[in-house]
């Protein structure tokens, strides 16, 4: 493309750094639940997850031990040990005694807390409290300090969401959803697409038109009409009225407007000598669509594949109208929708939920982008 | 589990098979009842016109079932519907609409979507071309454009937890762990809880869309951006036109067409919007639009099968004019095949 001569240096250092900030706008809110994920559960609610690779202080509390380990030195009072006990060290830097003013000494000085009483809390736990009295009662002081921890990265929380939080379970149960439902439609479409764009009949205009009408008729109004029609016929049959074939064939209802839609703009742009003389040669229309559309008609099926998968991985609306909300049905989108509800505030939990649900998308997004973006292409600008 | 992983396969298998032998038996079936060889010349003739009659619909036969069960019927359906009351039995003419009208909620819904349907497709339209131009210049705009493109793979919930982490708010003075107010706290400004505050939650809400769909956008003006003859955009340089000249003067006008189609396409997305709302508000705080309020009338107190029908009616009359518009469209360019 041409750019204006002249001020060429600056204007395209211009266009990097202006590419460089919507990259950056648009990669971020997604890189930060990536590494959140990992985190240590503890670690994500003490610091940003963008200073995950730093140092993270949080303020803890912690008690000395009880007036039974004193011992007598210099005629005073002292307990002595290590704040952390055999777990594992931190760094700590301020501390204190009163939750109010959790880190009101620095750490290494020793702090007066009265009545002669000291505690020196050193920045490795060990601590030394001492006293001209002895110490009483089998409850020690209470503590407050401040201390960083080396960043800690962890794969539990994904063994947590996917063993114990049921997002394993939802996994496969959207898997059971989507493969079907994208499958199904797809010959369905294609036999529908090859009428529509090389056989003749009356009210085929008509066809296509209505076709395009429900391109855009919005999920919304099926959906109080199809409730009751599977309330309907499930208790006619005594059978539940959720169940995964039923969310199956509206899945290809809902997606046949736009395969169809797709696959005859594609089938109708094939060559036309190419089924003339299929047809001179005496191949019936079966076989013209089984031997010469079919497969020429390959990376369309697949953009179509993709989008549908897309659509029916990604989709909820669909899923809590027309699934129930139970284990053995419940989907990702709507696992992860109750859990926002149930576990509001446990990042660890959401954001490795929610990098579950979204990768396989982005696995297949990357490595078949090349149909994704041809089926967009087709879908949009031929059609208008 | 094994049952359901099961049963999934069968259906597939029974599926796919399913159509191929219906579509191949169909077909054998036509040819047997009308053969069109080893008869008569004009038997023969009479045979393959009939045949031509009967195939094409014996095509697009199950096509035409599925779409009039889940689509075209449910159409009229809600139609009725709407005209009915709760459990939908009695006639209650208008009083749904009328209730509609007059409730705080809905009124308070057709605000937010209009506000919705005035700021997305605009949002992302305007950024999609302002990328699609720029990643256009350098080398590493194929990478620019995937990574901007990716979030369109990414669900609704997926995106609302995603941003709900961005907007998470911590009392001042604390340690923020959402991202905008770490930025706000470290310049000195007070933190937010931005999806409650009246108002602006509902933009908060709709970065999310924006943030989805701008791909999309970039996408699709990308490749119209690079139909553009060579020759207009050398003229306006030898013309001495500047960059915004030939931004405004020479591309834009070029692509309107695939402009309107990228504006159309995310207004409709906008008109069905749900997810979104549902996960980050469910609409409190005066963030309600149309879909969210129709699913929740579906299932409130037992479900109010007239009043969801009637607010899906008022989405499908927005979407009227596109489809309108669409369909002269599609006749203008396929009326010669």
């Amino acid at each position: 493309m041409a750019v204006a001569t002249g001020n060429s240096f600056a204007s395209r250092f211009g266009v990097h750094i202006a590419v460089l900030v919507f990259v950056a706008i648009w990669t971020i809110p997604t890189l930060g639940i990536l590494v959140s994920s990992l985190r240590d559960k503890n670690q994500i609610i003490a610091s940003g997850w963008w200073n995950s690779f730093s140092s993270s202080t949080q303020t803890e509390a912690g008690r000395l031990p009880a007036a039974s380990t004193q011992v007598e030195k210099d005629g005073k009072f002292v307990l002595e040990g290590n704040i952390f006990g055999d777990g594992a060290k931190r760094n700590i830097s301020a501390f204190g005694v009163k939750s109010a003013a959790p880190t009101q000494y620095p750490a290494s000085t020793t702090a007066d807390l009265g009545d002669g009483v000291t505690l020196l809390l050193n920045a490795d736990g060990s601590f030394v409290m001492a006293s001209p009295k002895a110490f009483e009662g089998d409850r020690g002081q209470r503590v407050y300090y401040a201390s960083s921890a080396p960043p800690k990265f962890t794969t539990d929380n994904y063994k947590t969401v996917l063993f114990s939080e049921g997002i394993g379970r939802s996994f496969m149960n959207s898997l059971t959803v989507t493969i079907p439902a994208t499958v199904i439609p797809i010959l369905i479409a294609a036999f529908a697409a090859y009428a529509l764009a090389w056989m003749r009949f009356p009210g085929r205009a008509l066809l296509i038109a209505v076709i395009i009408g429900l391109l855009v008729v919005p999920l919304q109004m099926s959906l109080i009409p199809l409730l009751k029609l599977y309330n309907g016929v499930g208790s006619f049959f005594g059978m539940p009225s959720k169940t995964y074939l039923g969310i199956w064939l509206a899945h290809t209802g809902f997606g046949l407007p736009f395969a169809i839609y797709l696959l005859r703009s594609y089938i109708a742009g094939l060559p036309r000598e190419i089924m003339e003389s299929a047809r001179i040669d005496g191949a019936s229309d079966f076989e013209i669509f089984v031997k010469i559309v079919l497969p020429l008609s390959f990376p369309v099926l697949a953009s179509f594949a993709i989008f549908q998968f897309l659509w029916v991985w990604n989709d909820l609306l669909v899923a809590m109208v027309f699934l129930g909300t139970e284990a053995d049905q419940i989907v990702l989108t709507a696992k992860l929708n109750a859990l926002l509800g149930s576990r509001g505030g446990d990042w660890e939990i959401l954001t490795t939920s929610a990098f579950v649900t979204i990768i396989v998308p982005l696995i297949v997004f990357f490595s078949l982008q090349r149909y994704f973006v041809r089926g967009l292409l087709a879908g949009s600008v031929k059609g208008g | 589990m094994a049952a359901q992983i099961f049963s999934a396969i069968f259906v597939i298998i029974v599926g796919v098979g399913g159509c191929v032998a219906y579509f191949w038996g169909a077909n054998k079936l036509v040819d047997l009842i009308f053969p069109s060889r080893g008869v008569a010349g004009a038997a023969a003739i009479d045979n393959l016109r009939r045949q031509g009659l009967v195939r094409p619909w014996l095509f697009v036969g199950p096509a035409m079932i599925i779409l009039t069960i889940y689509l075209i019927y449910p159409v009229v359906e809600t139609l009725r519907l709407s005209f009915l009351d709760r459990g939908g039995i009695n006639f209650v003419g208008f009083a749904n609409y009328e209730w509609a009208f007059g409730d705080r909620e809905f009124r308070n819904s057709i605000l937010n979507n209009i506000i919705w349907l005035a700021v997305v497709p605009a949002a992302c339209t305007f950024l999609g071309l302002i990328i699609a131009v720029l990643t256009d210049k350098i080398w590493w705009g194929t990478i620019a454009k995937s990574l901007i493109f990716l979030p369109l793979a990414i669900s609704f919930v997926g995106a609302s937890v995603i941003w709900k982490f961005i907007y998470e708010y911590r009392g001042e003075g604390q340690t923020q762990i959402g991202i905008l107010n770490a930025i706000i706290q470290h310049f000195g400004g007070q933190p937010q809880v931005w999806i409650s505050l009246p108002f602006w939650n509902n933009f908060f809400l709709m970065v999310i869309l924006i943030w989805i769909q701008t791909g999309f956008a970039m996408v699709i003006l990308s490749s119209a951006l690079r139909g553009i003859p060579e020759e207009t955009l050398e003229a306006a340089v030898i013309d001495g036109a500047n960059p915004f000249q030939i931004f405004w003067k020479i591309m834009v006008p070029q692509i309107w067409g695939t402009i309107a189609v990228v504006w159309t396409t995310i207004t409709i997305l906008v008109l069905k919007v749900f997810d979104i709302v549902l996960t980050m508000t469910n609409g409190q705080w005066n963030s309600q639009v149309l879909a969210n309020l129709m699913f929740d009338w579906m299932f409130r107190g037992g479900g109010d099968f007239g009043r969801g029908a009637t607010i899906a009616i008022i989405i499908m009359i927005a979407v009227i004019p596109i489809m309108v518009w669409n369909i002269r469209q599609a006749n203008k360019e396929t009326g010669g095949h």
